[in-house]
């Protein structure tokens, strides 16, 4: 086991070089740089040649990937050429509102998927059965910008109960409930998100569990049905549960651009757009890394759970 | 011609099972088992034999009470079990176990061979919590397997291992009455004897009673004392394994028997095949 994780580290290496080298190569083809997206009347044509040789945009690309490369060995992921702040520390910043939503829409979407899921295929074609199914299909097909912009038109500008943007309130003292009532809406849309996706896998997970012949075993053995259900058959049906977890992970990832967008949720998300706009080069670089490291992480991590709860699951190489 | 006329008296005994005209209809108007009767005496072995979709099955599966007769009642030990809540069936499910045809998919997956043996013994509390390993392992003992097989998962073993996991698992209640469900036909042949050898040592061991269903005549006549043949839900014939084999009075029957392969070449030579009716 430890020899296979050490592998998938190895493999992971080459991956990421990959990766960054293809978003590097994209990232340039974007018309603009950062010091163009500076631009105003004002600033004479030769300050911006001074700033850009400064930045050293005016090396050849390769030459501009090496220099990055070399600092990223050294553990130095560069500077922000639009905030001139350490690009790790921007992120590190960043990191926190953006896994306190993501944990708390994980951890409720779950909590609501998984006993939802399992019920509704307990009682397959009942009024509970359609509306679970109903509810996931909207939770999947509502977009989430649209989501977000409904709940901010009916609880902020309409029942004007609940803030329409950011994580605190301007000039306020913060606080707890203060960050909780800022959270509601984007966990909201984010959950429905997540249950939505997880009610249909757990459900059909959950029927072909209940199909099979051992829990008829179980039954004969004159367990109580309480049992069947909770020792037999969920336990089963959740093994195929945790890799669809694990995609979740890089899943809110994504889906934080769009709603720290909508909401001004000062997090990753929100950095990625910014950083996008003003063609900020050596953010966009950390935040692609952050982004590949994670994926690779959420799917390693994923096979070894999956490992853990499957007995019949052996990683030899 | 009632089946009552075909069963023998067994010397006074009193039978251990009795099905009384055993019916089980389908929502879709199939007629699963169509008024079946017959009686299993204490020690002996009944052999249930037909083709797929005669309803052999479903009569294994309505005694252990997994399916509920449409009508009919079933006698356990002089009691109607037929119609008994699910709590009652509790107590009784130590008494009437199962062994399934497919032990590849009839065993949880995930548990280890001492959970799925030690589970039933908590639930019904057959021994103490602190004998439960020793009451495991004796049960492997009884099946011929090793006891480091405990701490092993299913997939880790051989058709015929599990087959004897799922025989272990039957016995660890202390049954009196088996029902063996097709409990060979998922082996190959070779394990399919020792399989069946099993049965019959375990049989004289423990004086259990086996209602043994098969599809096949082969498995049958070797550890049957009486044999019922079954046909699109009714019994067609019943009685001792010597006057089914020798003398069957059935035409469904006596078609089943020319339908079994003889495996001397010079004697299957001599027979002609004929077409099984229906």
């Amino acid at each position: 086991m430890l020899k296979y994780v050490i592998r998938r580290l190895l493999i992971a290496i080459p991956v990421l070089l990959g990766v960054t080298i293809i978003n590097f190569i994209i990232m340039k083809m974007a018309p603009g740089n950062p010091v163009d997206m500076l631009i105003s009347p004002q600033i004479p044509a030769e300050a911006l040649e001074a700033k850009r040789i400064e930045l050293g945009l005016n090396a050849p690309a390769y030459v501009q990937f090496w220099n990055w490369f070399t600092h990223l060995l050294q553990g130095d992921l560069g500077y922000s050429m639009v905030t001139y702040e350490p690009v790790g520390k921007m992120i590190m910043s960043r990191m926190g509102p953006t896994l306190l939503l993501m944990g708390v829409s994980l951890i409720i979407g779950v909590a609501i998927a998984i006993p939802l899921g399992i019920l509704s295929a307990r009682r397959q074609y009942s009024k509970l059965d359609y509306a679970a199914v109903t509810g996931s299909f909207l939770g999947i097909s509502i977009p989430n910008f649209f989501l977000g912009l409904g709940l901010i038109y009916v609880f902020s500008i309409w029942l004007k109960i609940l803030p329409s943007s950011g994580m605190v309130t301007l000039g306020g003292n913060g606080g707890f409930v203060d960050i909780l009532l800022h959270m509601i809406m984007p966990v909201i849309v984010l959950t429905a998100n997540v249950a939505g996706r997880n009610i249909r896998y757990v459900r059909s997970s959950m029927l072909e569990v209940l199909e099979q012949d051992y829990l008829r075993t179980a039954r004969a053995k004159g367990l109580k049905e309480t049992l069947v259900i909770n020792r037999h058959a969920v336990r089963n049906a959740l093994i195929p549960i945790v890799t669809v977890l694990g995609m979740e992970i890089p899943i809110l990832f994504g889906g934080a651009v769009v709603i720290e967008q909508i909401f001004s949720w000062p997090g990753i998300g929100q950095l990625t757009m910014s950083s996008i706009m003003s063609r900020d080069y050596s953010t966009i670089m950390g935040l692609n890394l952050m982004a590949a490291v994670i994926v690779i992480g959420a799917n390693l991590l994923t096979d070894i759970v999956y490992a853990l709860v499957d007995p019949r699951i052996k990683y030899n190489k | 011609m009632s089946n009552e006329n075909h069963i023998r008296d067994n010397n006074g005994l009193q039978p251990l099972l009795t099905l009384e005209n055993l019916k089980k209809y389908y929502p879709s108007d199939v007629k699963a088992v169509d008024g079946v009767s017959f009686q299993i005496y204490p020690g002996e072995t009944l052999g249930l034999v037909g083709e797929s979709g005669s309803g052999k099955s479903t009569i294994g599966k309505m005694i252990v009470g997994l399916e509920k007769p449409t009508d009919g009642r079933i006698l356990f030990d002089g009691r109607d079990i037929s119609g008994l809540s699910s709590k009652e069936m509790m107590n009784l499910r130590s008494e009437l176990q199962i062994v399934f045809q497919d032990p590849y998919s009839s065993l949880n997956p995930r548990k280890r061979i001492a959970d799925l043996l030690a589970e039933p013994l908590k639930v019904h509390r057959i021994v103490p919590a602190k004998d439960i390993s020793g009451e495991v392992d004796r049960l492997l003992e009884l099946v011929r397997l090793p006891r480091s097989s405990k701490n092993r998962y299913p997939h880790e073993f051989s058709g015929g291992q599990r087959q004897r996991i799922g025989i272990a698992r039957a016995l660890s209640l202390k049954p009196k009455l088996i029902i063996c469900d097709e409990p060979v036909s998922a082996l190959d042949v070779s394990i399919q004897a020792q399989i069946l050898n099993l049965l019959k040592d375990l049989q004289k061991e423990l004086n259990l009673t086996y209602l043994f269903i098969a599809h096949g005549l082969g498995a049958v006549k070797y550890v049957s004392d009486r044999i019922a043949v079954m046909h699109q839900g009714k019994i067609v014939e019943i009685g001792n394994k010597a006057e089914i084999f020798h003398d069957p009075k059935h035409p469904y029957t006596k078609a089943l028997l020319d339908a079994s392969p003889i495996a001397d070449p010079r004697l299957r030579n001599k027979k002609k095949l004929t077409n099984v009716p229906g």
